[in-house]
């Protein structure tokens, strides 16, 4: 048997978007989705907002007939963007890979935004998320006092997105524990969801699916089973493409990062950042940034907000401890402690590369010097 | 203006992209409903004698027709044809129901001769640009249609055709006909001469023909070309644009061909990435993504990653809605890779790279059949052959070479380079009487077996340099590990191949940084320091290989320390025979430092320092790293004594003191010779025999019986009477003095002058005395 589930259930929103914090995308980006919903003539899969057209240019940004400026909500391949979007109108359900700090979970939450309007049919993926969380908890109250009934029922988002043809979201979904994950199985692959206690289940109608997000490159996750990961489409987001792509996003953080700590505003920094930035990058690649030498790269994951970490960390360095000028003294502490995760193995890399790399290199002997310091 | 959709005005005319499988489909259909009574192709007229050989059972293509120039091999052009060829399908057409095919484009006689004006004159090389302009009106086509990619652009509109579509076979080159028409106008030959020339005599070739066969006669060109070859033009006007044209003797032949180098563009045009996709376009019935994404299943589930049927589906379907919503008619290359990565490789590249490698491009040799006329690599083996007077002959001799002369030199070369190329025409064997670099001994012996070698070797170059080059550097990408490639920049130096040298350096410092076993580096580097030599006896620049060289020590130094932690006896005796060997590669290597490697030595002699007090290094490495140090003088007598006190002191377990000393004095480093002269030492090592434990001392036995048994008979009987003699005999002598332990206080003057003469000789020079006072010591 079939019912849907009971609207009054829903989460109250406390605030209203404008006194919020951090809107949702769907409230903070209102006026561009309608925008692009009006001039949108193209074929909408059952219960989507928008055309798959409309999504990806809603997360690629673009500018519409009448003039009005969609921006770009994920600077990236386009060809990623458009595998995420024809995976949700295929009801396969997509994955999103990546290592931390590559906008995972932005991407989902705009994704679910577009689709469906709605970003917040959200679990998010810990250690002890319960099975509850994905298929449904208990009113304990009500149900000593009145039986298993549908009213006693406490729907997870994901039973609400099925019910409402919505799209949920799941974050950090190899975080869960594999027999939680499992439960995903059957709502992914039979699109149901039973309740025994009631003899009744919650069927998908057209329109849901499900975005999951999860990190590649971290220990001591639990990994999909090949069953639950067949259920996916995976799409990989990759790092930043060029130096400088990541100079500017590594420089914008870092900035607002210091405003909210309130640290003195340290004038020359760029050249440190682009040195981070590019010792992580030829580290990560396993290639100098002149393509000519090759290196090893180190456990670490050496992803841009760890970069943004060490540049933030040098700041504060600077600015309590030194002279409030960003130097090659104040950033090596921070890299080396990013890069050498392993003590045994990553340091050989590090000190390869060290001596290999940028001993050599022009204008870089004062970060040698620094680097040798804290290694030695 | 005549169109192929008019057969009976004119030839037909069927323009089409090289290399394209719905052109090559297309061009058959037409063949078989309008039935010619000849078929011209675009192609070199010389290669007419070399059609029939296309029909033979074992051609198989992708096979390319080559040009060379006779008397000069290494100047050829290569006209590549795969099955999904359109010219190649022309062909096997005109095979089958038995009518005349002809090559109608302007013979390589003249275009390698212009060919040659380009390397010489301009460096506008000719090949590159007649794809300029293959390329160019595709993407003033595309743009109209809305496309950003002109490939995409002809892929959607020609290539992914439906398969057996309804309808006049003949429309759509009459469609395209006129478009290349409208653009010839706007952009006439496009900036190139050269065309109008190829067009010219390509339209008297098709006016012959027309002549003898009537107008029954097909041309299978390049699409830009069908305009200029249905333009009326007088004879005379064609006959004065081929005038004076420039002339070699040219010579052709079919060659085998890989997918791999159809991407690479020569003779008809723009190089395709993707030979193994355009094959299966080509091959398949129906459901062409269908059966492709099948496949990739296949390719993924043979390297044992799990895909089932539902991946299959799951990829497809991916696959056309993509496509649906990029607005293309079917899924192409990149919508089918998108989806294979997302559905069947969890968005991973890896084995995406697996797939774009093995089918793709595809790994499809052409074959050619056993008749086909002698490739160029064997003319330029012949013409060195008379050069160098060196005549293959089955009977073993061996042969002599003094690399300094001129031609000796050059056989030597010739020999290395054939053994380079899977010629194995000489076998260097060990010299008998000089053994100084300058001198090579060969055992040469010719098999008749070899020829086919050269034939093979034939698709590597037209001469033997050019091959042995290219062999070399595909060898270098595809070694397996790095003293393969070590011992390959040695054989290119031996070879003289300059030109492979930097490939296989970018390869050899490419896994050197790569490689995290220190053994691996200690392994290759002296190989490496002896290439480098071996480059200074011949004058090669060997500038790059000593920067690698130095790069590699560097990485030895940083990974040496840490490897010799935790190490079994085996493993720890294999370190000291690398540390011995990287010791005399970096004595070498500091002779010839690279730039912004100083100094090596230094560097070198501070990790021997690290290796011989740090106490997780086994035994028999920090001995051997203090021997090498008191060699260098770098560390004091008296300081070696007392790491060996340190060592041989109680704390010790005896097997480790024991391996220390092996590394100290053992084997045939001349260990004898230094416990003789230096009483101290000596005595510490017997103090240290004599105090071992009677249990343990069965546990050293066989260590020590090691160390001392390789020393010559002379030094051991000498260091027995020492011994017998007991301690503080002699060395009281050199406790109280203040001179080298082990030496007299006083220099003995008439012994000492009585050597320097003899040093002087051995030297060969007149030298100053402070220097050869070192010496002596």
């Amino acid at each position: 048997m079939t019912v849907s589930v009971d609207p009054t259930s829903e989460t109250t929103r406390e605030s209203t978007p404008t006194e919020a914090l951090r809107p949702h995308a769907e409230d903070a980006f209102a006026a561009e989705l309608s925008a692009l919903a009006a001039q949108d003539d193209r074929p909408r899969p059952a219960r989507w907002k928008l055309s798959p057209w409309a999504v990806a240019t809603y997360l690629l940004g673009g500018t519409l007939p009448d003039g009005t400026v969609i921006t770009p909500k994920y600077v990236g391949p386009r060809r990623i963007v458009e595998v995420a979007v024809t995976t949700l109108a295929t009801d396969r359900a997509l994955l999103l890979l990546g290592v931390p700090g590559t906008a995972k979970t932005w991407v989902s939450e705009h994704l679910a935004a577009a689709v469906s309007g709605d970003s917040t049919l959200l679990v998010q993926g810990t250690a002890g998320t319960p099975e509850e969380a994905i298929r449904y908890g208990w009113n304990y109250a009500q149900l000593l006092a009145h039986g298993p009934s549908r009213d006693a029922l406490v729907p997870s988002p994901v039973m609400r997105a099925m019910a409402e043809g919505m799209t949920a979201r799941v974050e950090e979904l190899t975080r869960i524990p594999a027999d939680v994950q499992d439960t995903l199985i059957t709502i992914l692959s039979e699109k149901t969801l039973p309740i025994p206690e009631l003899g009744q289940e919650v069927q998908a109608v057209r329109g849901f699916n499900l975005i999951a997000t999860a990190n590649d490159r971290d220990r001591g996750v639990n990994d999909l089973s090949s069953a639950l990961r067949r259920r996916f489409n995976t799409v990989v987001l990759p790092l930043p493409e060029s130096v400088d792509a990541e100079v500017d996003i590594v420089s914008r953080r870092v900035d607002q990062i210091g405003r909210s700590l309130d640290l003195p505003a340290v004038p020359d920094g760029i050249d440190e950042i682009r040195r981070v930035v590019t010792v992580f990058r030829e580290l990560r690649d396993g290639v100098t940034s002149d393509g000519r030498t090759k290196v090893k790269s180190p456990s670490g994951t050496l992803s841009t907000a760890e970069a943004i970490s060490v540049v933030t960390g040098g700041l504060a360095l600077s600015a309590h401890f030194g002279d409030g000028v960003l130097r090659p003294a104040d950033v090596a502490a921070g890299i080396l402690g990013a890069v050498v995760r392993d003590p045994a193995a990553d340091r050989v890399v590090w000190q390869e590369y060290l001596e290999a790399v940028v001993r050599e290199r022009d204008g870089w002997t004062d970060f040698y010097r620094a680097c040798r310091e804290v290694s030695a | 203006m005549t169109t192929g959709a008019d057969p009976g005005a004119g030839p037909l005319l069927l323009g089409v992209r090289h290399h394209g499988p719905g052109s090559a489909r297309a061009v058959r259909a037409a063949l078989d409903t309008a039935r010619p009574r000849a078929v011209l192709i675009e192609g070199p007229p010389e290669a007419d004698t070399l059609i029939p050989l296309a029909a033979e059972e074992d051609m198989r293509p992708p096979v390319a027709l080559l040009a060379h120039a006779v008397d000069e091999p290494g100047r050829s052009a290569f006209w590549p044809l795969a099955e999904f060829s359109p010219e190649w399908v022309a062909i096997r057409w005109a095979l089958e129901h038995e009518v005349p095919a002809r090559f109608i484009d302007l013979p390589a006689t003249h275009t390698l001769a212009w060919e040659k004006e380009a390397v010489e004159g301009t460096a506008d090389d000719p090949e590159e640009a007649t794809a300029d302009v293959r390329i160019d009106p595709l993407a003033v086509l595309a743009e109209a249609a809305g496309y950003d990619d002109a490939e995409r652009w002809w892929e959607d509109v020609v290539e992914h055709r439906g398969v057996g579509a309804a309808g006049d076979p003949l429309a759509p080159f009459a469609v395209l006909a006129e478009a290349m028409a409208a653009l010839r106008e706007v952009y006439g030959s496009g900036g190139h001469q050269r065309d109008l020339v190829r067009e010219a005599y390509m339209r008297l070739q098709v006016r012959a023909a027309q002549k003898e066969f009537g107008d029954a006669v097909a041309v299978v060109c390049g699409a830009w070309h069908v305009p200029a070859l249905s333009e009326r033009t007088t004879v005379a006007a064609d006959r004065a644009l081929l005038k004076g044209l420039p002339k070699v003797k040219a010579d052709m032949t079919w060659v085998p061909w890989t997918h791999r180098r159809l991407a690479r563009a020569s003779g008809y045009g723009a190089g395709i990435d993707s030979p193994g996709w355009y094959g299966h376009l080509f091959r398949a019935q129906d459901r062409p993504v269908e059966r492709w994404l099948t496949k990739v299943a296949g390719l993924l589930r043979a390297e044992d990653r799990i895909v089932s049927s539902a991946h299959v589906i799951e990829a497809v379907r991916l696959a056309e809605t993509l496509a649906a919503m990029r607005g293309r008619p079917l899924p192409g290359l990149s919508e089918t890779t998108d989806a294979v990565r997302a559905v069947m490789c969890d968005g991973s590249d890896v084995p995406l790279a697996l797939v774009h490698d093995r089918l793709v491009v595809g790994d499809v040799l052409g074959e050619v059949p056993q008749d086909a006329p002698a490739v160029p690599l064997q003319r330029d083996l012949d013409r060195i052959q008379r050069r160098l007077r060196l005549k293959p002959e089955a009977l073993e001799r061996e042969l002599e070479l003094d690399l300094r002369k001129e031609t000796d030199a050059g056989r030597s070369r010739l020999l290395h380079r054939l053994r380079l190329l899977g010629v194995p025409w000489g076998e260097p064997v060990a010299s008998r009487g000089s053994t100084g670099t300058f001198r090579e001994t060969w055992r040469l012996r010719w098999e008749p077996e070899l020829s086919v070698r050269v034939a093979e070797a034939g698709g590597w170059g037209t001469t033997v340099l050019a091959a042995a080059t290219a062999k070399s550097e595909a060898d270098a990408v595809s070694a397996q590990h790095l003293a393969d490639v070590t011992a390959l920049a040695e054989r290119c130096l031996l070879a003289e191949l300059p030109d492979a040298l930097p490939t296989v350096m970018r390869v050899l410092a490419d896994r050197a940084a790569l490689d995290t076993d220190v053994g691996h580096l200690a392994q290759a580097l002296p190989a490496l320091v002896r290439s480098l030599r071996y480059g200074d006896v011949r004058g090669t620049d060997t500038g790059a290989l000593a920067e690698v060289a130095a790069g590699l020590a560097e990485r030895i130094f940083v990974g040496l320390p840490p490897a010799c932690a935790g190490l079994d006896a085996d493993a720890a005796e294999e370190i000291r025979r690398h540390v011995d060997a990287v010791h005399g590669a970096v004595g070498l290597l500091g002779d010839a430092p690279a730039p912004g490697h100083g100094e090596l030595r230094g560097r070198w002699r501070a990790v021997l320092k690290v290796l011989s007090v740090r106490d997780t290094v086994p035994g028999v490495i920090r001995g051997r790293a203090v021997r090498l140090l008191l060699d260098e003088g770098e560390l004091a007598q008296d300081e070696a004594a007392r790491l060996m006190g340190l060592v041989l002191s109680p704390g010790t377990p005896p097997g480790d003191a024991a391996a220390w000393i092996e590394g100290f004095v053992g084997g045939g480093s001349g260990g004898g010779m230094l416990l003789v002269h230096d009483e101290r030492l000596l005595g510490l090592v017997d103090a240290w025999l004599t105090g071992v434990p009677a249990d343990a001392f069965t546990d050293v036995l066989p260590l020590l019986r090691r160390t001392f048994s390789a020393y010559e008979p002379g030094v051991r009987r000498t260091l027995g009477e020492l011994v017998r003699r007991g301690p503080g005999q002699r060395g009281a002598a050199a406790v109280t003095g203040s001179g080298v332990p082990g030496f007299a206080v006083e220099l003995d003057q008439a012994r000492a002058d009585a050597v320097l003469p003899v040093v002087r000789l051995l030297l060969g020079l007149e030298t100053e005395d402070d220097e050869l006072v070192g010496v002596a010591r």
